[in-house]
């Protein structure tokens, strides 16, 4: 088990940190990125528009949920798609193995998909006999190494081209030392042709489903999802509800916001309209609940369901570039990971709306409008309240509390301050004050400015 | 009561009163050439174009580029010369010998390069990506300026399966270093008719 993902953010930070010069190179890789897709943005001058339109569609979505799913349940039906609905993790895996069993299959291949990382898919299948292989190439390459994925568009993004040929070297046998991703890559192309054209089962995710009529797209690079949807006897998709959108006509806007916002793209390679299964196929969709009806009920937070998971809260992040994905320990890292994880279990996961400087940078970017470092900000209050805020900060606040409601501890505590600051600073600049570590304390003023007030008043 | 319900019982409880769907949507875009901004955007995405004046043009190109290439197939009439296999299969895992496709595409999009392709271009749907090189024949004046203008023009279920395709199968998985050639066709060449 990777260290990282069971320990706390601010713990695996630290952990992540103590290689200094990884973390400069996940840093600038992340922040190539960004500025990838703000080039790409710069391409379109109605952007803001586009980002207010994509945004007025999802509200609407957000509000006419319960009737955009009847009749996207409704049209795909009519297409000869089999309809499944999940509450919770545990049913969406337990529908998809039922389907695997009665395709009498073993082995299932899976393109990317966010939600089944959620659900936990693959070691629940695994458990099961299944044999599960993810075929997106950065995904295969966590896999190998059993980790999940620390990026939901880039997901082996904290791995260097040498990790990655160490990786292949014990599984794939390609040759030792070997760091040319073009050599890397062809090898994956062959391991994975083998695999597309033997698997029955394929998986993939859905981007975005149309209610009007009853389809879903897919979006890749490098057409993994169609390699495995087109060759397989069953095709089963797995969507989180709030991935519905009214019309086909509205996938102009996502379409044009998508890819710009992941990897400044203009488009992905393969945006790929489904909408019945090929002659002899059966055809399955998913659609997975898993507390997210929960989270449409709190108006605070509900707008987190309008993410189209570009990860370009992400790549700004100043916290998750230094921190790595692994230190979110949730399935989705980053900023939004952050709003939608405390949902998923808010004592397991108070810890992440923590993780921000709440400098606004993820919220500037969002394709969708998401006020994200907003509700990070509403989660910490929540999560105070609800009694899951780490036990120092909460003693700390009432410490900080008491001495601010009453003047004279204030000043007294000031004057305190001060003279261990200049007589003792041995007792703050140790390691055992957390605001030491990182940062030079302050130079003690000679006075406080309520002495240098009533001074100037005598004066 | 079966998840079914209980899910959309839940989501009905717990959605916000009803907001309309905005009217403004779509955008207008404005390019000086399309041709010219289609193939600009096709070559920085790793994709080649090649302008034509007819299908001779591009047998003579495609005899060019890959001489000696065997297990071609075409879906156009016009190049049926050209390919010594079919892709009117009935299973497509017998497309895995296929080195070059040849189809046509019926709408691109000038702002980003992508290209529609459905299942009346491709008698199977995994065509464009398990071939290892493919061909998509355009013409010029079915270039729209960007996506809202594909969208109105287009009905995405008329057939099972459609895609937009922008240049060759790509990752950059790898230390973000951009490789052309994941799964899907390694390269994406683009002849542009009249």
């Amino acid at each position: 088990m990777n260290k990282q993902l069971t320990l706390d953010h601010a713990d695996a930070a630290v952990e992540f940190n103590k290689n200094e010069a990884k973390v400069d190179w996940h840093d600038e890789t992340l922040w190539f990125v960004r500025t990838k897709r703000d080039r790409a943005v710069a391409q379109i001058p109605e952007w803001e528009q586009l980002r207010e339109a994509a945004s007025q569609i999802k509200n609407h979505v957000l509000s006419n949920m319960h009737d955009l799913l009847i009749q996207f349940e409704q049209n795909a039906i009519r297409n000869g798609i089999k309809v499944h609905w999940a509450a919770d993790g545990e049913e969406h895996n337990a529908i998809i193995h039922q389907i695997i069993q009665q395709a009498g299959a073993t082995q299932l291949v899976k393109s990317k998909s966010m939600l089944t990382e959620e659900c936990h898919l693959n070691k629940y299948l695994i458990d099961k006999g299944i044999d599960v292989i993810d075929s997106d190439l950065g995904e295969r390459i966590v896999q190998m190494r059993g980790e999940p994925p620390s990026h939901i568009v880039l997901p082996a993004i904290h791995l260097t081209k040498a990790d990655v040929g160490e990786t292949f070297h014990q599984h794939l046998g390609t040759d030792k030392g070997a760091t040319d991703p073009q050599y890397l890559t062809e090898a994956a192309r062959q391991h994975l042709r083998e695999t597309f054209l033997t698997r029955k089962v394929a998986l993939t995710g859905v981007n975005f489903a149309i209610a009007e009529t009853g389809g879903f797209v897919v979006c890749t690079n490098e057409g993994n999802a169609d390699m495995g949807a087109h060759l397989a006897d069953v095709h089963i998709a797995a969507m989180g509800f709030e991935k519905v959108i009214p019309r086909a006509e509205h996938l102009g806007v996502f379409l044009r916001l998508l890819a710009r916002s992941a990897t400044g793209q203009p488009i992905t390679t393969f945006s790929s309209h489904f909408h019945r299964p090929r002659s002899g196929q059966e055809m399955h969709i998913v659609i997975v609940d898993n507390g997210r009806s929960r989270q449409l009920g709190r108006p605070d937070f509900r707008n987190s369901l309008k993410c189209i998971r570009c990860a370009a809260c992400l790549n700004t992040c100043p916290v998750y570039r230094r921190s790595g994905g692994f230190s979110y320990h949730s399935a989705v890292a980053g900023p939004i990971g952050s709003i939608l994880a405390p949902n998923l279990d808010m004592k397991q996961n108070a810890d992440l709306p923590f993780a921000s400087t709440l400098c606004g940078s993820c919220s500037n970017v969002c394709p969708v409008k998401i006020d994200i470092h907003e509700q990070l900000y509403k989660w910490r209050q929540v999560l105070m309240q609800e009694g899951y805020g780490p036990t120092t900060k909460t003693v700390a606040m009432k410490a900080m509390a008491t001495v601010l409601e009453s003047p004279r501890l204030y000043r007294m505590a000031g004057k305190v301050g001060r003279g261990v600051l200049r007589f003792a600073p041995i007792t703050v600049e140790n390691g055992l004050n957390p605001w030491y570590n990182q940062r030079d304390m302050p130079e003690p003023p000679a006075e406080s400015f309520h002495d240098w007030y009533v001074n100037q008043k005598k004066a | 009561m079966t998840t079914r319900d209980q899910m959309l019982a839940n989501i009905q409880a717990n959605q916000p009163d009803l907001r309309p769907i905005p009217t403004q949507f779509t955008f207008t875009s404005v390019f000086p050439d399309l041709t010219k901004q289609f193939i600009d955007v096709l070559t920085f995405v790793g994709g080649a174009a090649v302008i034509v004046p007819n299908y001779e043009a591009i047998k003579d190109d495609i005899r060019k580029k890959y001489p000696n290439l065997t297990n071609v197939a075409t879906a156009c009439p016009e190049l049926s010369e050209l390919a010594d296999v079919t892709m009117n299969v009935s299973d497509p895992h017998e497309l895995s010998g296929l080195n070059l496709a040849i189809i046509e595409g019926p709408l691109a999009v000038a702002e980003n390069a992508a290209i529609w392709v459905d299942e009346r271009q491709i008698p199977q749907r995994a065509v464009p990506m398990i071939t290892q090189f493919l061909v998509i024949i355009i013409r010029q004046s079915t270039i729209v300026p960007n996506m809202h203008d594909a969208y109105k023009l287009l009905t995405v279920d008329d057939t099972g399966f459609g895609t937009f395709i922008c240049g060759p199968s790509k990752t950059a998985d790898i230390e973000q270093s951009l490789v052309i050639g994941a799964h899907g066709a390694r390269s994406l060449v683009v002849y542009l008719l009249p």
